[in-house]
């Protein structure tokens, strides 16, 4: 049986004020089992009363090992562990890492492919911000958001299964545009989908935004100023709630976004109800994009044509020698990428996501690294808590939205 | 079958006590919170509206091993996870069983690697595995079914 | 109007600190720098060419290459002028140090801390070095290239003898 392990104190002492090492503070484990916590994060508190004075995070208990496991797979193998890292955003990790490979490539994506990719990362923003919305409320004890943020995921799920087969890990979108074509109900789903969601917003807001209960746990909390929230590489609605309007959409669009007509919200205090507000709008701005790109989607090819990258359709195979032997190769050696590094970043529900792969020229990455929203956020969250109390700190960590297998890979 | 035509229409009902226990365990069968990656949204998503575990039994998922009994490991366990997962076992009191939840619980899944511990029946004892990655919500509710089979049939060999 | 603020930038980190265009990135144009005058070309970039924000701080490992065994990447953004561009630093095999940019960009400190535990990398000055994503007494450094993947042999029908997979604390009913 594995002895238990624990951080020990003199690897700590630099880290917490000498009042601790009087005794006159407490520290405080919040373990990795805990039901605010959100996943596997351990937090050190030194508490005065009930107050924060200093939190270490220890992070590391999801740590899987991807970027050495990815080494040793195919580059198209590789894909299906690009899922696995941020489970609630899955479609906007696959977009990442195929719009990395496309432009070390440098393939070409047909429009079609283009929109219909945009349109399943946006699904995936609002149902990343349902399932936000839902344990936030849970954790500050608004039970019955939790069951009614479940209830509207479950239709994109079923968006979702429909295109790729899978509920959650669809590895849908590949090198070159989508593994298969949509299907016809696909925008029948869609359209009804959007008109039922702008009334469930607002029966949200009627349950969150002006109770007085929820106003009085959120004002003032947690504020990160404009000039920390850029020094420590924030990003995403945390930064926009400080008031930076920095979206990697609007800046340097990927993907075809620059057809699209949508604003981005921002906030003024930086505070816990500043950034649930940014979701919010968020959430109804995904509805506008997911409307005009659904109005304007172009008929053609689902994947690109290059057939030392994509597959030739079966159908070819009967006629065309050289679909055989590509598709040969393709099956047993994989594609190769000529030798480069190339860093990728995408608009993610939680912040910029950045893939830089880098390839030797092989059949298997040589290296990829992930720059997760998790792993920078939670870096400032120390910053956020000072002289806040343990209930507040409940709801700091919920606003910052951080999914641990995202940050520890 | 004597007795039960002479005390039936007082209300009498002779039953084996096994079956009463076990009947009782079954029934009200408490899962501890040990979501730990993407299964535990999918275990999320059993407990919500759509999929309801709490017409099983599952009424609520209780924070504290010491008051619950049934562990459902959803996610992958980590070498660095291991000790704790472990130790929140032990603190689970009799009766209790696991459930491993996903393929990294049952056989760490997609990864095959140095940080992950190759299957959670390396640190705890399992009663039943549920494939999937993640398993819908309706394969998690058919293998909470087949673990209520196996608890129906147990027998009652120590007095705990 | 992005594009020449860039290209202003990249000419001037030449001129000044003489840098060379690294071959390897395609996208963002990438300065190949030494190991000593990093946080002196980081100041420049944040003072004075309003690159504020470090988006991306990692490393390559290229073993069996002695030297250089590690590349060290940093990459900045410009809010003001939407534009991008990587710094990379090339490390010897035996005891690679840098100097650390928690004083320039605060949210350099856990980045540093994973290189440390991945890599080995040792950084100067930085207030907190210890193992950040493994256990406090895991030995070794997994992203370098000889560390072992450790890849548990799954047992088929061929090799069935010679591997048990049977977990010694796992319940077996008995058929």
């Amino acid at each position: 049986m594995p002895e238990p392990l624990e951080v020990s104190y003199q690897e700590l002492k630099h880290l917490v004020s000498e009042r601790a090492l009087q005794g006159d503070t407490v520290l405080l484990n919040m373990g990795p089992q805990h039901p605010s916590t959100h996943g596997v994060l351990r937090l050190l508190l030194e508490l005065d009363g009930e107050v924060i004075i200093n939190c270490v995070p220890d992070i590391g208990f999801l740590h899987t090992g991807i970027e050495k496991n990815m080494e040793s797979k195919r580059w198209e193998m590789a894909e299906v562990m690009t899922d696995r890292t941020d489970y609630l955003n899955t479609t906007g990790n696959n977009l990442a890492y195929c719009l990395a490979l496309e432009r070390l490539i440098e393939l070409d994506v047909p429009p079609r492919a283009q929109a219909v990719r945009v349109i399943l990362v946006e699904l995936e923003r609002i149902s990343n911000h349902l399932v936000w919305l839902g344990t936030h409320a849970l954790d500050l004890a608004a039970m019955s958001m939790f069951l009614y943020c479940f209830r509207e995921r479950e239709s994109i799920l079923d968006i979702k299964e429909m295109c790729s087969g899978q509920r959650m890990m669809t590895t849908y979108f590949r090198p070159g545009g989508l593994w298969r074509d949509i299907p016809s109900e696909f925008e029948i789903a869609v359209r009804r989908f959007i008109r039922m969601f702008p009334s469930r917003i607002k029966q949200y807001d009627a349950l969150l935004e002006k109770n007085p209960l929820f106003m009085d746990r959120t004002q003032n909390i947690g504020k990160l100023s404009k000039e920390d929230a850029i020094n420590l590489s924030v990003t995403g609605p945390v930064l926009r709630g400080s008031g930076v309007a920095y979206d990697l959409r609007k800046a340097q669009p990927y993907s075809g976004y620059e057809q699209y007509d949508f604003d981005i919200p921002t906030g003024t205090h930086g505070d816990v109800y500043d950034r649930y507000l940014v979701r919010m709008e968020e959430m109804r701005q995904s509805l506008r994009i997911i409307q005009q790109a659904l109005d304007k989607l172009p008929y053609g090819p689902f994947r690109s044509n290059n057939r030392k990258y994509v597959p030739p359709p079966r159908a070819e195979l009967g006629t065309s020698m050289e679909a055989v032997i590509h598709h040969f190769k393709l099956w047993t050696e994989g594609f190769i990428i000529p030798k480069g590094a190339v860093y990728q970043p995408v608009e993610s529900p939680k912040g910029e996501l950045g893939y830089y792969v880098e390839s030797s020229g092989g059949n298997k990455p040589y290296r990829i690294h992930m720059r997760t929203p998790s792993f920078v956020h939670l870096q400032a969250l120390p910053f956020m808590c000072k002289g806040h109390l343990v209930a507040d700190l409940v709801g700091i960590i919920g606003s910052v939205d951080i999914v641990l297998g995202d940050c520890d890979r | 079958m004597g007795i039960e035509q002479k005390a039936g229409n007082l209300g009498i009902v002779t039953v084996g006590l096994e079956q009463v226990v076990n009947w009782a365990r079954v029934n009200a069968m408490w899962p501890m919170l040990f979501g730990l990656a993407c299964c535990a949204i999918e275990m999320m998503s059993a407990q919500a509206s759509h999929n309801d575990m709490s017409r099983f039994g599952m009424e609520l998922m209780r924070a504290s091993p010491r008051q619950s009994d049934l562990m459902i490991v959803a996610g992958r366990v980590t070498r660095k996870m291991a000790p704790v997962l472990r130790r929140l076992y032990d603190q689970l009191p009799d009766p209790k069983w696991v459930i491993s939840m996903g393929d990294c619980a049952s056989c760490s899944g997609v990864f095959n690697n140095y940080a992950l511990v190759q299957g959670v029946d390396e640190v705890v004892p399992v009663d039943v595995y549920v494939a999937g990655c993640p398993p819908r919500p309706e394969a998690l509710i058919h293998g909470i079914l087949t673990l209520y089979d196996k608890v129906r049939h147990e027998k009652l060999n120590t007095w705990t | 109007m992005a594009e020449e603020h860039l290209k202003l930038t990249l000419k001037a980190l030449k001129d000044r600190f003489g840098l060379q265009e690294s071959l390897l990135m395609k996208y963002p144009p990438a300065l190949e720098a030494e190991p000593e005058k990093i946080v002196e070309i980081c100041q420049v970039l944040r003072d004075e060419y309003e690159f504020d924000f470090l988006c991306e701080l990692t490393a390559v490992d290229y073993w069996p290459e002695a030297e250089p065994r590690f590349n060290v990447i940093y990459g900045f953004y410009s809010h003001a002028n939407n534009v991008r561009m990587m710094l990379r630093v090339s490390l010897n095999g035996d005891h690679p140090t840098l100097h650390t940019l928690e004083g320039v960009y605060r949210g350099a400190n856990w980045h540093e801390r994973e290189l440390w535990d991945m890599f080995g990398i040792n950084f100067e000055g930085h207030s907190d070095l210890r193992r950040i994503l493994m256990s406090q007494d895991w030995e070794g450094h997994p992203l370098r290239k000889d560390y072992p993947l450790g890849y548990e042999e799954p047992q088929f029908s061929f090799n069935y003898d010679e591997i048990d997979q049977r977990k010694h604390h796992a319940r077996y009913e008995e058929a």
